[in-house]
């Protein structure tokens, strides 16, 4: 791989978790009103001594860019600020909450890969009928929002058939699972779609392609073509929409953690967005960015490892 | 015919391909033989279904193709071949050099993967071995920097390497018949004869039989022993490749030689065949030339002209040139 390649992806991640960084601090200041009120919290008229002190903490009255450069140099160190709401530190309310996020973006995420691609790649390769049925029940995955999905699974798996727990995020790892598998599937149901679909179309383009031709008209025995050939030369897009698929899940993440009550930093942005909390939305927001950007820049990184031409036309 | 069958007989093959669910004729007649060590040029037009004829020679066709006729292989048919016998078949007795190496060269693998895997994946070749036997051929086929071009992806070859890699890829099988499906096509003019010429060698030095497939018949005539000519699914004309500027008996044969440009005519008219090339599907119940010939009559209307010998050659016409052609006297 080419190292310019590697260090033009590495750059531009840092630029845009910066400018994203920029928008998330001066939206406070686009808000009408002076900022402290949002950072006090609340709607109610707050102590203008309490105001002052988090003039003087939040840097408010120092030019606009010192002010960012002070939070953002906080937020490199873990110091997120602190939430008046909750009365706790932004990074310890976040520190509790990030591992339920974790656990149910993980399970939602593996479950988006293993049956996204694996179903895909069957249609492709059976297809006729099988590959008709997976197009339509993957179309109409795609089409059916996280939240009418998420009130289905309560309503047939939790109600109508007692087999998983409605609400909570449950103990240990047993119970952890069995607690986050509806909110799992909920979430990943949308995007095991798209990537199916991707998959199936990659794997097909390249069962028909000249170069698998050749192989075939070698001899090389039918699981080595598949292998070698159709599934190695494919996984370009499947790589690229299983990250969009990974990032949809973490973004959509909040509609499941809040139909099922399991917690996490998505339901803690509502909750904090709806107290106009601003130190935690920020703090949130930021670490949902460089998440993003990491994820599309390993994607990035990886593709580009399995067919070094995307490296060449990247770096152009 | 003699009591040892020809290296690879194609007799009256016919393909049909499914064209918007119904199976239609591509190929309607194509009859070919190849000795054991011979070159046989099949020449025709974009369309003719050359390339599917020699496709079905690898037993390699679409999906829902259907076949008539026999493709035997040193006697052997093709299409009564079991999956592993035409496996071993296609690994170590035929091999197929294509038209663009682009394409028909897995662009995500690197060059080494891909000429080895064809010895590694098929025969069991230990990879040590098999990369000593490649780079080996690479030399052979005029690729200096062998280790190098291994260790590279196709993109980063010009296309005249890249077809010299697939040649070279061809070879490594040892196969007793090379097929090369316009091998030159899709190269600019000078690589075309560096390409050819590397052919020509390592068919000299192995004792190799070689189909050729092209559209251009003066570089068939040169390289081949014996030429077979396609029109429209059916092969028309089979004759020896010295014949074929005097003693052509086919006016599609006729017609496409005064069709080419000629560096000894300089200034003279290039001329073109009236009419459009046909598919085998649209072929008519008569000749499938009859349309655009200059010499059509009423019965090449109504009756389809079997192929019929005349010493040394073989034409599917009713009313063949028997006097030998002069510079452009076959056109009316």
């Amino acid at each position: 791989m080419r190292l310019r390649f590697v260090l033009t992806r590495l750059s531009l991640l840092v630029v845009t978790v910066l400018v994203s960084s920029l928008a998330i601090y001066g939206a406070m200041f686009l808000t009408p009103g002076d900022p402290a009120t949002l950072l006090v919290g609340g709607s109610r008229d707050p102590d203008p001594a309490v105001l002052a002190q988090i003039h003087r903490e939040y840097h408010l009255d120092d030019p606009f860019i010192q002010g960012y450069l002070h939070w953002l140099g906080n937020c490199l160190q873990g110091d997120f600020g602190k939430s008046l709401v909750y009365r706790d530190s932004v990074a310890g309310l976040i520190g509790t909450r990030a591992a339920d996020t974790l656990a149910l973006v993980t399970y939602a995420a593996v479950i988006v890969l293993v049956t996204g691609t694996v179903i895909g790649t069957v249609a492709a390769l059976r297809g006729g009928r099988t590959e008709t049925l997976v197009t339509t029940l993957t179309a109409g995955a795609m089409a059916v929002p996280t939240f009418v999905m998420a009130v289905l699974l309560i309503w047939l798996f939790a109600v109508q058939l007692p087999w998983f727990p409605v609400y909570g995020s449950g103990e240990g790892f047993a119970g952890t699972l069995k607690h986050l598998t509806l909110p799992a599937v909920a979430l990943a149901l949308t995007w095991i779609g798209y990537v199916a679909q991707v998959t199936r179309t990659a794997v097909r383009a390249e069962l028909r392609s000249e170069h698998v031709e050749t192989a075939r008209s070698r001899g090389v025995p039918e699981h080595a073509v598949i292998r070698r050939h159709v599934l190695y030369n494919a996984s370009g897009p499947v790589l690229a929409v299983s990250g969009v698929g990974i990032a949809g899940v973490i973004a959509t993440a909040a509609v499941a953690e809040q139909a099922f009550g399991t917690g996490g930093l998505g339901s803690l942005m509502i909750e904090a967005a709806s107290k106009q909390d601003m130190a935690v939305v920020q703090a949130v927001s930021l670490i949902f960015v460089v998440v993003f950007v990491v994820i599309n820049t390993t994607v990035d990184l990886v593709s580009a490892a399995l067919d070094p031409r995307v490296a060449q036309k990247g770096a152009r | 015919m003699s009591a040892t069958p020809p290296l690879l007989r194609i007799d009256g093959l016919g393909i049909d391909l499914p064209l918007d669910g119904e199976p239609r004729p591509i190929v309607h007649r194509a009859d070919v033989v190849i000795p054991e060590g011979a070159a046989v040029a099949l020449v025709g037009e974009s369309g003719s279904g050359k390339s599917l004829t020699a496709r079905a020679v690898l037993g390699l066709l679409p999906a829902g193709a259907r076949l008539h006729g026999d493709v035997a292989f040193a006697g052997e048919s093709v299409a009564g071949m079991a999956p592993e016998r035409l496996r071993r078949f296609r690994a170590g007795e035929v091999a197929m050099v294509f038209q663009d190496p682009r394409a028909h060269i897995n662009p995500a693998r690197s060059v080494g993967d891909f000429l080895i895997e064809g010895l590694t994946l098929t025969r069991g070749v230990r990879a040590a071995d098999a990369v000593r036997k490649v780079t080996g051929i690479l030399r052979e086929v005029g690729i200096a920097d062998a280790e190098r071009r291994m260790r590279q992806r196709p993109h980063e070859l010009s296309g005249g390497l890249l077809q010299r890699v697939m040649i070279a890829a061809a070879l490594a099988a040892e196969p007793r018949l090379l097929l090369a499906d316009e091998p030159t096509t899709a190269l600019d003019v000078t690589t075309q004869e560096e390409v050819m010429a590397i052919i020509a060698e390592a068919r000299e030095a192995r004792g190799l039989a070689l189909l050729f497939i092209t559209h251009d018949l003066e570089l068939a005539a040169a390289v081949c022993d014996r030429i077979v000519v396609m029109y429209a699914g059916s092969t028309v004309e089979e004759l020896p490749a010295g014949h074929l500027r005097e003693r052509a008996a086919h006016p599609y044969t006729r017609a496409l030689l005064s069709s080419r440009p000629s560096v000894f005519e300089a200034g003279a008219d290039l001329r073109s065949i009236p009419g459009r090339p046909l598919s085998g599907f649209e072929v008519p119940d008569g000749c499938a030339f009859s349309d655009r010939c200059p010499r059509v009559r009423d019965r090449c209307r109504s009756e389809r002209p079997a192929p019929s010998a005349a010493g040394d050659s073989t034409a599917a016409c009713h009313f063949p040139y028997t006097a030998p052609a002069e510079e452009a006297g076959c056109h009316a």
